[in-house]
């Protein structure tokens, strides 16, 4: 029960990091998570974030999973709220004041100085995820395929995202 | 110009209207990119919003902290009833994902370390990135208008990825870097 102030100061700060889309935060979330707090295995974390990328909705809802494996379903909706809330009220409030600023010179500037940034932070945020997913050569092929596949067709990603599953039961089922 | 619109025109959207719409998006925008269900929703079927405000929200939500399915259901939510349209949205948003996530968790906990689960697990977080790389890649290609814009992604990346800088620092230092790059020139449009 005492890890609810923990959880609520560490996903409020997390969520505080998301810009360009939640993958920026991965870095710092796997930092907190797995090295800091001892909340989940890399591996768990891993595997969890890859399922919540199925799931409908915002794409970093594993939060939500990680809050019931610390503290039960209490510690889900702290997580939540600490994740979402923050951000929610900066957008309600800095959204409105943004539209007024149409004019401003510096609004710009500011929209195409974050943009490579935050491209960046999701990048990074990609490779901390694949030093933890792509831990043998089937695993790198099928994110290959998987790339390869999504920058070329339209197909919906979450049919990919099942096809590895039963991939990783034929591949990986001797491996462990 | 001036065919009528099938929705109804914005001032008379419903709170329970806008709470039942972005239910929907969020129970169906399986697989991610909640951006084109949001459009396809928002523009295209309730014509709640038009593209030009469309991209102007995504602009946004994408400068300002927060994820983008939840910075455009509390901007939309906001334009289209204030705070409480804004509120609605963002729980209809994360409400059926939030409730997936959670069953997932639970899950995870019971079945999360037998051998099968792992093995399915390992060729789904192999597929999530893929899929990952294949978003970079194509939020890189909008938002990159020349070399220097590639400097300083490559440069972001390498910062946290290889000289392990706190996402944080980099965002302020990286971040100040590149918008003072961009800032407003004497000869710009803007000027006046």
């Amino acid at each position: 029960m005492n890890e609810l102030p923990t959880l609520a100061r560490v996903f409020a700060y997390l969520s505080l990091l998301t810009i360009g889309g939640g993958m920026a935060a991965y870095p710092a979330l796997e930092h907190e998570v797995v090295d800091v707090h001892h909340w989940l295995t890399m591996q768990g974390l891993v595997h969890l974030y890859s399922v919540g990328q199925m799931a409908p909705g915002p794409n970093m809802m594993v939060v939500a999973s990680i809050g019931e494996h610390v503290a039960g379903p209490l510690g889900s909706l702290v997580v939540v709220l600490a994740f979402f809330l923050p951000t929610v009220l900066i957008t309600f409030g800095v959204g409105r004041l943004w539209v007024k600023l149409e004019r401003w010179r510096w609004r710009n500037a500011i929209q195409q100085g974050l943009a490579p940034v935050s491209v960046g932070l999701v990048l990074a945020g990609a490779i901390t995820l694949a030093k933890g997913a792509l831990l043998d050569w089937p695993a790198v092929v099928i994110a290959l395929a998987v790339f390869l596949i999504l920058l070329r067709s339209k197909v919906n990603p979450a049919y990919l995202i099942l096809g590895g599953a039963v991939i990783g039961f034929v591949a990986f089922k001797g491996v462990n | 110009m001036s065919s009528p619109a099938p929705g109804p025109a914005p001032e008379q959207v419903t709170v329970p209207q806008i709470f039942r719409a972005f239910l929907l998006i969020g129970a169906t925008s399986f697989g991610g990119g909640v951006v084109a269900y949001l459009r396809s929703s928002l523009v295209e079927k309730h014509r709640w919003i038009d593209d030009r405000t469309f991209v102007e929200f995504l602009a946004i939500g994408q400068t300002l902290p927060g994820l983008n399915a939840t910075n455009m259901s509390v901007l939309v939510g906001d334009r289209l009833r204030g705070a409480v349209g804004a509120a609605v949205a963002v729980i209809g948003m994360c409400l059926p994902g939030a409730l997936l996530m959670f069953a997932a968790g639970v899950a995870f906990g019971i079945h999360g370390n037998r051998t099968v689960v792992v093995a399915m697990l390992h060729g789904v977080a192999a597929a999530a990135t893929g899929l990952v790389f294949a978003l970079t890649v194509q939020i890189g290609k909008k938002a990159l208008g020349g070399i220097a814009d590639l400097v300083f992604v490559l440069g972001t990346a390498a910062a946290v990825s290889l000289f392990h800088v706190k996402v944080f620092h980099a965002l302020l230092v990286l971040g100040a870097i590149s918008i003072w790059w961009h800032r407003p020139r004497a000869d710009g449009t803007a000027a006046g």
